[in-house]
């Protein structure tokens, strides 16, 4: 077995088992605490908790206006991220290839030249952010060999899926095996640190905005 | 059990999946400290509002977490010393208003002013509230309900002589009544013209209505303290105080943390819906005035009005000042950022009742002064009794020429007959 052979095989599953498992794991256990008592009637007019959750889910992808001019920087660059990061894993033909591989879904590709550029950009705003991360005080203070460890894990499949597209400085074979072994490598880290804010958002939002909506709150 | 290990358990007492998500969702990205005003006043970093509660995060993950087991087993979670949470009460208490603003910058939908909350539990359960002068505060008020120690024949005998003082009728220890004010201990110490200016709207309004010395001060400093017995104990006693009286109303006083309190918590401390609507004063105000039970003379002024973070942002209340301006035909020019995004005073949380917190305190109130003074406006207005001090103690402390007005008592001067 070639380690491509070991990477599209067992390395794949074993990495789908840690993500999925350690995934629900870690999301059960906060879900089954004991929920807290609400007992307080909630505010005349109150449009329904599960109403105001879903609307917090979405509001908090964009920071209200007043926040901006001192926040301008870090949305701008983790904005380029993510978005060039869902360009790149839902617009790329290979990418593509690979989720009707496993979902049976299909969707047409991005021109590869702008999947490329996308990914340029998002590769620059990752170094950005880590360059933010190591000199901005606060994000300095805050950070954790998790920050670090998770963009090193994010990192190298935008690296390795950058040199695989212009087949560069190795053969195609062994570049393909690098970035499906990081993106595993990825995966089997995804639940055990922040990168798991890729769900935990969704229900850290919803949770504030249905506890406020019943307020009457902003949320 | 030692110091250190009594915050931790008492952080995490109570502990559910809205708090978990809290502590498991946060990316470190920052941004809660460019919402909040002690980090955009002083640069310091130390003052970011996740970073605030750091240490309470092994506790989380020792007890409470989805991988606590582990942490357990395997010794992951760091000790935290007692000298640590010591450096940190300036953190949990000092620089922290639990305004909230932070949590309406998180990305993430953190309630980072809720974790706050809880950090000071722990605090206060390991014996590491600020003595001068919240913590002895809290600690008056738990043993006797009040927490300047004010008995019931001298509540009784002080609204008493405010009725005479103001020339308005005091109701006092009724049997029965529809409608129960209660008062901040701010107001009792410092403004008691809010007094009389309740009793005074309530005379108008024509509907029964009573002060109950059973259970009169809603100020609940226990809460901002972080001790939940007292904190609950407070609580209760105003309850049973409106309960024993048939109570349809419980009125709370100009005060953000009476208000969330009695509003939001009462009930769960209660064990059942509460037996009566809680309002606060300027809902109460904006109601009648749009049903005409208050009815008022217009008002040619122009001004400006402070929202109260509790009133506001994190109870929901935000347009009933509004209401009340309009309705009086003030001409308001708001504050920027008024509103939901509104900027605490910096003495809210009890910040204002720790006598060390004083000049970064102040710090935070140059935001406000600036913002007041970038309206042009020479009084601001505001339903909080906390906010109201501080901005009087702010302004007098920068030889500010601007004045402060509750409210509540513009409402009752300007009555019609």
């Amino acid at each position: 077995m070639t380690l491509l052979d070991f990477a599209r095989g067992p390395g794949l599953q074993g990495a789908w088992l840690v993500m999925v498992g350690g995934t629900a794991w870690r999301i059960a256990g906060i879900l089954l605490l004991r929920q807290r008592l609400h007992l307080a009637a909630p505010r005349i007019g109150f449009a329904g908790r599960v109403r105001g959750g879903l609307a917090t889910v979405f509001t908090r992808f964009v920071p209200r206006r007043t926040f901006w001019p001192r926040i301008a920087v870090s949305v701008g660059l983790s904005s380029t991220f993510h978005l060039g990061l869902a360009v790149i894993v839902l617009g790329g033909a290979p990418h593509i290839q690979v989720i009707h591989q496993f979902f049976w879904l299909t969707w047409p590709s991005l021109p590869k030249g702008l999947v490329v550029i996308v990914s340029g950009l998002t590769l620059a705003s990752m170094i950005a952010l880590l360059f933010r991360r190591i000199y901005h005080p606060v994000l300095r203070l805050l950070s954790t060999t998790d920050d670090y460890l998770s963009w090193l894990l994010v990192f190298l499949p935008v690296l390795t899926g950058i040199l695989l597209s212009g087949e560069t400085i190795a053969s195609y074979r062994t570049l393909l095996t690098l970035h499906i072994l990081s993106v595993e490598l990825m995966m089997v880290w995804l639940p055990f640190g922040k990168l798991l804010h890729v769900k935990l958002a969704f229900y850290s939002r919803a949770a504030m905005g249905m506890n406020f909506a019943r307020k009457g709150a902003a949320t | 059990m030692n110091t250190a290990e009594k915050a931790m358990r008492g952080f995490v007492s109570d502990f559910g999946p809205t708090a978990a998500l809290s502590m498991e969702s946060c990316v470190h990205c920052g941004r809660c400290a460019e919402a909040c005003q002690f980090y955009v006043q002083t640069g310091d970093p130390r003052y970011t509002p996740i970073h605030k509660i750091a240490p309470f995060r092994q506790a989380y993950e020792r007890e409470v977490g989805p991988f606590a087991l582990i942490y357990r087993l395997f010794g992951l979670a760091r000790k935290v010393t007692v000298d640590e949470l010591t450096s940190w009460q300036d953190l949990i208490y000092d620089s922290c208003n639990m305004c909230g603003r932070c949590s309406l910058i998180c990305p993430m939908g953190i309630d980072i002013a809720d974790l706050v909350e809880k950090a000071r539990h722990g605090m206060y359960t390991a014996g590491l509230a600020p003595a001068d002068y919240l913590g002895l505060l809290a600690e008056k008020e738990h043993a006797t309900g009040s927490p300047f120690r004010l008995s019931v024949t001298k509540f009784r005998e002080m609204l008493h002589a405010i009725g005479d003082q103001y020339g308005v009728a005091m109701h006092v220890d009724e049997a029965t009544a529809d409608i129960v004010p209660t008062v901040s201990s701010i107001d009792l110490k410092t403004y008691p013209g809010s007094m009389a200016a309740i009793a005074k709207i309530l005379n108008h309004v024509g509907e029964s209505w009573t002060f109950r010395t059973d259970g009169f001060d809603a100020d609940n400093v226990s809460l901002t303290a972080g001790d939940r017995d007292g904190q609950r104990a407070t609580t209760l006693g105003v309850v049973q105080a409106a309960t024993t009286c048939g109570a349809k109303t419980l009125l709370m006083p100009e005060c953000g943390h009476a208000f969330t309190e009695m509003r939001w918590e009462a009930a769960n401390a209660f064990g059942r819906k509460l037996p009566f609507r809680v309002m606060q004063i300027t809902e109460f105000l904006a109601e009648g005035l749009a049903d005409g039970r208050i009815r008022v003379k217009t008002v040619k002024q122009r001004a400006t009005y402070h929202d109260a973070c509790q009133v506001s942002r994190r109870g929901g209340a935000t347009a009933a000042p509004r209401t009340i301006l309009e309705a009086l035909g003030v001409d308001l020019h708001e504050l920027e950022d008024a509103g939901d995004a509104n900027w605490c005073c910096g003495g809210g949380g009890g910040v204002a009742l720790i006598n060390r917190a004083a000049p970064l305190r102040q710090k935070a109130f140059e935001i406000k002064q600036r913002q007041v003074e970038a309206t042009g406006m020479d009084t601001v207005y505001t339903s909080c009794s906390g906010c109201r001090q501080t901005l009087d103690h702010g302004g007098k402390a920068a030889q500010w020429n601007k004045t402060v007005g509750s409210l509540l008592e513009l409402v009752a001067d300007s009555l019609r007959p």
